[in-house]
């Protein structure tokens, strides 16, 4: 139902955490998350003229990157986007059919392909573009947060988690109860201080993002120093070269 | 957002049928309706045409409109389905509005609580198609206010009246030796409400600022200065496909000129103009009538093209 269920500060939430400062943009989160999920519950996620000019298709993870310039200097900053399973998810709530759900056990956002009649409101109501409607299904798309991973009992515990998660070599992603204060992702939001995107929005997202450490503290001056070779063999050359250029 | 001709006929179309029926029904409860099977064969196959037809165009949105039943059960959370709801309701007074205009000696009994019923019930449809869109706060041209009034129901009300009057006067002027200089009157007075509160909703959407990308990205404010860098995707998605729409500035600007003047101002002086020469009113009001569609059918593109989503933020 289109409702959202009812749910307090006890409810489980299971989100992501994903560290900004460690991404390094190598998009293999987006790589696994498609080939994951186009088998698996949200499968397929088509794509039109793979090979060709123009090739587009569903993705349900996108990375972006940023130049940041601040005070103490510039950095680079890598922004990987996908479904924030939110609180106030009014993509749950303006699905005229009730294919939207979010889950009351775990706070997962779904989608009933089979109610699904694509008419893309949600995806209007969603302000972070996390959703994408498949262009040969007809039907919507977005992250299932892997749940036919993380409560698989086929595959080793270690690798119940999402496909993202497993996939990402710097480990800049975390899976966890946000709810549960005593979780490694709920301490990673206190140490580092979450901000949520869009946030004046209050669409309450579960998933967080932990932002940039700034720049190295180094004073520009100290960083590289030319070398000066003042001893030995290229110290003799450069003793004659500067006497002869003087 | 992407303008999709099936929305924009759907909202133009069927508003402009809601109003007719509106105007029909308070005709009915003030009994100045002309008599004779004519005029209630042509009004209500207009108007309920309008409505179908409208309907009709936003099916063709669906990517499955066999599943189109299951859109009706929404109503407790979703704008869309309420809408819905309310349409496909609005139908039973409609149709009981038009047996009691055609068979009068029938049916008589069920004209004043269905023109009542249809009065609501369209005034209510319209209300929830534009809280559709009112109701997305990723959009925030389509939550501008004027003090607390939303400006966007205010805009499909405005908008279904005007095109529901000026059909009601084509109709008047086939059906009727001449219609009531009071009602041409009132035709020019709504064709100039609509456009001044159309022209309100421009001026509050041209001064609104957009959050910025480190607010989109929630970064806090040591950060001064923040670019896009290397694109997410080689090819258009469907994010940008569909919320990525930008128009040019000067284009927007000749294409709100377009609009009031071809779809507000010429009607106005051609009513005006057909009320002197009284002969040629009919002459004057089909033209004004579809003028009028025309800049309604304007206004509703920029309405979509001029409308930014956040989700277009973090493509910088």
């Amino acid at each position: 139902m289109s409702d959202l269920p009812q749910r307090d500060k006890n409810s489980v939430s299971l989100g992501l955490v994903i560290d900004l400062d460690t991404c390094v943009g190598c998009h293999a989160c987006v790589v696994s998350c498609k080939e994951w999920n186009t088998s698996g519950h949200p499968a397929p996620l088509s794509d039109s003229d793979p090979y060709g000019q123009s090739p587009s298709g569903t993705f349900l993870n996108r990375v972006h990157s940023y130049e940041l310039e601040g005070d103490a200097g510039g950095r680079t900053m890598y922004f990987p986007k996908s479904c924030l399973h939110c609180e106030n998810a009014a993509c749950v709530s303006v699905c005229p059919t009730g294919a939207s759900y979010k889950r009351a056990e775990d706070g997962i956002v779904l989608v009933d392909e089979e109610r699904c009649i694509g008419c893309g409101l949600c995806a209007w109501a969603c302000p972070y573009g996390a959703r994408e409607m498949d262009a040969i299904g007809g039907v919507m798309k977005k992250c299932t947060l892997c749940i036919d991973r993380i409560y698989n009992s086929n595959i080793p515990p270690a690798e119940r988690q999402p496909a993202c998660v497993n996939a990402c070599p710097a480990g800049a992603r975390h899976f966890g109860d946000l709810n549960d204060e005593n979780s490694h992702v709920a301490k990673l939001v206190r140490e580092r201080g979450a901000q949520d995107p869009l946030e004046h929005l209050e669409y309450r997202p579960t998933n967080k993002y932990l932002p940039p450490r700034r720049p190295s503290s180094v004073p520009a001056e100290k960083r590289l120093q030319p070398v000066v070779a003042k001893e030995g063999f290229l110290g003799w050359v450069d003793g004659i070269l500067s006497a002869l250029s003087k | 957002m992407h303008p999709a001709y099936s929305v924009i006929f759907f909202t133009t179309l069927s508003g402009a049928g809601y109003g007719l029926l509106a105007v029909l029904g308070i005709g009915f409860l003030t009994d100045s309706l002309p008599p004779g099977t004519g005029f209630a064969l042509a009004s209500m196959t207009l108007c309920l045409g309008l409505i179908t037809g409208g309907l009709l165009c936003s099916s063709l949105h669906l990517h499955h409109p066999e599943r189109a039943l299951l859109a009706f059960s929404q109503w407790r959370s979703s704008w869309l389905s309420r809408e819905g709801v309310a349409a496909l309701a609005t139908f039973l007074p409609a149709g009981g509005l038009g047996l009691a205009m055609l068979f009068p000696s029938w049916f008589r009994w069920l004209g004043a609580a269905s023109a009542i019923a249809s009065i609501l019930g369209a005034a209510v449809t319209v209300f929830c198609t534009a809280m559709i869109y009112a109701s997305l706060k990723p959009v925030p041209q389509w939550r501008v206010s004027w003090g607390r009034l939303p400006l966007t129901p205010l805009v499909y009300f405005a908008f279904a009246l005007a095109g529901g009057m000026l059909c009601q006067l084509v109709l008047l002027c086939l059906f009727t030796d001449a219609p009531a200089q009071m009602f041409i009157a009132a035709n020019c007075a709504v064709l100039t409400l609509a456009w001044a509160v159309k022209m309100l909703y421009w001026r509050r959407i041209d001064s609104l600022v957009m959050p910025s990308l480190p607010d989109a990205i929630g970064l806090r404010g040591e950060w001064r200065r923040m670019r896009p860098f290397d694109p997410p995707h080689t090819e258009p998605n469907y994010l940008q496909k569909e919320m990525g729409y930008r128009i040019a500035r000067k284009h927007r600007d000749m294409l709100r000129r377009l609009a009031w003047s071809g779809g507000g101002a010429v009607p106005i002086a051609l009513l005006l103009a057909g009320a002197w020469l009284s002969e040629a009113l009919w002459l004057a009001s089909l033209p004004a009538a579809l003028l009028l569609l025309a800049g309604t059918l304007l206004e509703r593109w920029l309405f979509f093209a001029e409308a930014q989503h956040t989700s277009s933020l973090y493509y910088g």
